[in-house]
């Protein structure tokens, strides 16, 4: 399908999916309504569009993809055991093909009051809307937010009262499992802390069966004043699916946010991540990892938006490319004319594995302040050969002193996890990633 | 243990070895002195097996086998080590990690039995004693923000924990105070044994006070120009490589 052919398709599927949808309260169907009418009038992305320069969708757009039914085959609890994080404690909430699957989820009572309830049920109590919710991901300039929200069925709604502090994660699994034809999920995540919260969570994508798919998640974080969250994005599906993901946060004053985004697989990947540091004393970090091999894109925008003083915000996103995978960043910083003492980092490091790997790095400071401390760095680079030799020299294999160096490298961001369990459970599939980067690179040779 | 005859080689382009002889025996301490772009890290790299070094000429021969065709990871195994001019940093590779690897490597190579966490932990101690390490650093990256005597102690520390059977040093002593120096020595001669070999390179005598060597060559435009004992070191400290440099001249 062509881009217009593509959007009557999702046009067409939406007025059915509409119409079979049960009574819903007003905030919902305003909502849909609002999203399918910026989707008609926007349509897909295509490459001219600025924030669509470097990710060409063609490949998405030529698929059919049929809203998600549940897969043939039910899933078990054996199905998931691989995916989960033995090493520590954690509650998990699992989605299968966008639903929520209660029968496979450990939903002990959470510490500190913390709740999360599934968006069709809530839908269906038909009760007011769970603050923030859709307030934060604005479906018009992202047209697969758009998509997202006017097909949105199910999803995650986590809700911190005031003070309460959740404890372990809370591991929220998106599994993909294979349907008759190839379908997309709209996965939606949303997390409202109230003052003084805490909480860590993880969004996982992953695959359970051969689904050749389409994910296309929608995550918004509401910080009020003092909250505190950890949050990982952490997305693991198979080389031959796509995957667009957009993770929207508002900060309230002195609250904290730190996003960690780990990419590693997908055919095309695209991940946005947009935080507005909304009110004074307000910290954000955002962490990224993203790992490629074979002909993989994966493409991470950020925009960090200071719109008051006194705020700080740490980005530092590291790429690692092998094969002929290309991969893009582009990070945005925003320092409003207001926003005088603001505190701003910004660094993207890519390591290229594979003679024709790519990456495409954007880092764009906008400063409409006078009293702040800004810095913003990139760089592309290949293993340094002496390091090689010098391991070598002591006795390591080639390939071993390759991957010790390539883990080196992403290493910095797995320490930074806010489970350190997690990174050490992690550490296992990004060694297999990174052989997968080597492998290729040894074809292109 | 180690025959070197007639080694040509180049780095990059540039031809730099121009027909060395050298001829190294079990529990001999070899110094190997000459002004700077004589060859002397080109020498050490031939050892190694550093990548960009071609042996264009002539034979290299460790325990009578081709060392040229070996890979640096498999001349490391066969018991021969670089102690680097200039070591390198790896950020995001921890210390214990990396020296346990490459232990283990050369061990299973030989076929005994590879060291656990705790084993290795206990020789690691040991060893650094040694060279007056602190165990902080070696929970660190690789030489990452540590200073040059500290990097120093560090290839040395190594070379106590892979104990080879040929150690090269390479102008370890550039760069040390006289304290770092002392350590540095002490630790090397703890390890000179009849069963061992070592080849030190240096441009200054300095160093051959503290590790005092049983030959001295003298490395002039890729070939050695004269040899002889310790006494040499000190006639060269004496008269100067304008010394060397007019007898090479001569020579060739």
């Amino acid at each position: 399908m062509k881009l217009d052919e593509a959007k009557n398709h999702y046009l067409g599927r939406h007025r059915a999916f509409a119409g079979s949808l049960a009574p819903e309260p007003a905030w919902m169907a305003e909502l849909r309504d609002r999203s399918i009418a910026a989707f008609a009038a926007s349509g897909l992305p295509h490459s001219k569009l600025e924030e669509w320069r470097y990710t060409n969708i063609a490949p998405i757009a030529r698929i059919p993809f049929e809203p998600a039914t549940p897969p043939i085959r039910e899933l078990g609890r054996d199905d998931l055991e691989s995916h989960a994080f033995p090493v520590f404690a954690c509650s998990v909430f699992v989605f299968v093909n966008g639903r929520f699957a209660p029968e496979l989820s450990a939903q002990s009572p959470l510490p500190g009051g913390a709740r999360v309830e599934s968006l069709a049920d809530l839908r269906a109590a038909g009760g007011d809307a769970p603050p923030a919710f859709g307030a934060l991901a604005d479906p018009k300039p992202h047209p697969f937010t758009a998509l997202n929200t006017a097909f949105c069925d199910d999803g995650a709604v986590i809700r911190l009262p005031r003070g309460g502090d959740a404890g372990p994660p809370i591991h929220l699994v998106f599994v993909s499992s294979p349907t008759d034809v190839p379908c997309v999920v709209h996965p939606r995540v949303l997390v409202h802390a109230e003052e003084g919260s805490r909480a860590c969570l993880i969004q996982d994508h992953v695959t359970v069966g051969n689904a050749t798919g389409f994910t296309n998640s929608v995550t918004e974080i509401h910080l009020q004043a003092d909250a505190r969250v950890d949050f990982v994005l952490l997305q693991r599906e198979p080389d031959h699916r796509f995957h667009v993901s957009n993770l929207a946060g508002r900060l309230e004053r002195a609250s904290r946010l730190s996003c960690h985004t780990l990419t590693l697989g997908g055919a095309i990947v695209r991940n946005d991540a947009s935080v507005l540091l909304a009110d004074e004393g307000a910290e954000c970090r955002l962490d990224g990892l993203f790992v490629g091999s074979g002909a993989q894109l994966l493409d991470n925008h950020t925009l960090v938006d200071h719109a008051v003083p006194h705020c700080q915000s740490d980005e530092r996103y590291k790429g690692i490319l092998g094969g002929e995978s290309r991969g893009v960043f582009r990070g945005r910083v925003v320092v409003r004319p207001d926003a005088q003492k603001t505190r701003a980092t910004q660094t993207n490091q890519n390591l290229l594995l594979g003679a024709l790997a790519e990456v495409d790095t954007k880092p764009q400071l906008e400063i409409y302040a006078d009293d702040v401390k800004c810095s913003h760095g990139s760089t592309i680079g290949q293993l340094d050969e002496d390091a090689l030799f010098f391991l070598r020299s002591r006795g390591i294999g080639e390939a071993s002193a390759r991957d010790l160096l390539t883990r080196a490298f992403g290493v910095e961001i797995l320490d930074a996890l806010p489970v350190p369990a997690l990174g050490q459970a992690l550490d296992d599939l990004l060694l297999a990633r990174l052989r997968d980067a080597h492998g290729a690179l040894g074809e292109a040779r | 243990m180690l025959e070197l005859k007639n080694v040509h080689a180049r780095a990059g382009d540039a031809p730099i070895l121009k027909g060395l002889d050298l001829h190294v025996r079990a529990g001999e301490v070899h110094a190997v002195m000459g002004p700077n772009g004589s060859g002397k890290s080109t020498l050490a790299n031939v050892l190694a097996g550093r990548p960009s070094v071609e042996v264009t000429k002539g034979e290299v021969l460790f325990d009578g086998r081709d060392l040229t065709a070996l890979a640096p990871e498999e001349r490391a195994r066969e018991g021969i080590f670089l102690a680097f001019q200039y070591p390198v940093e790896i950020p995001g590779v921890a210390n214990t990690y990396f020296l346990k690897a490459a232990k283990n490597a050369a061990l299973a190579h030989r076929g005994e039995q590879e060291l656990d966490a705790m084993d290795f932990l206990t020789l690691m101690r040991e060893k650094m004693k040694l060279v007056e390490m602190d165990e902080k650093l070696m929970h660190r990256s690789v030489n990452e923000g540590f200073s040059g005597g500290e990097k120093k102690r560090n290839e040395i520390l190594q070379m106590a924990i892979l104990e080879p059977r040929l150690a090269i040093l390479d102008e370890t002593d550039s760069g040390l105070d006289i304290d770092a120096l002392r350590v540095v020595a002490k630790g090397v001669n703890s390890l000179r044994s009849p069963e061992r070999a070592m080849l030190v390179i240096t441009h200054y005598q300095r160093l051959l006070e503290y590790i005092v060597p049983d030959f001295v060559h003298v490395l002039a435009d890729g070939r050695i120009v004269r040899s002889g004992g310790k006494e040499l070191a000190l006639e060269l400290e004496e008269k100067g490589y304008g010394w060397i440099e007019k007898f090479a001249g001569a020579g060739a």
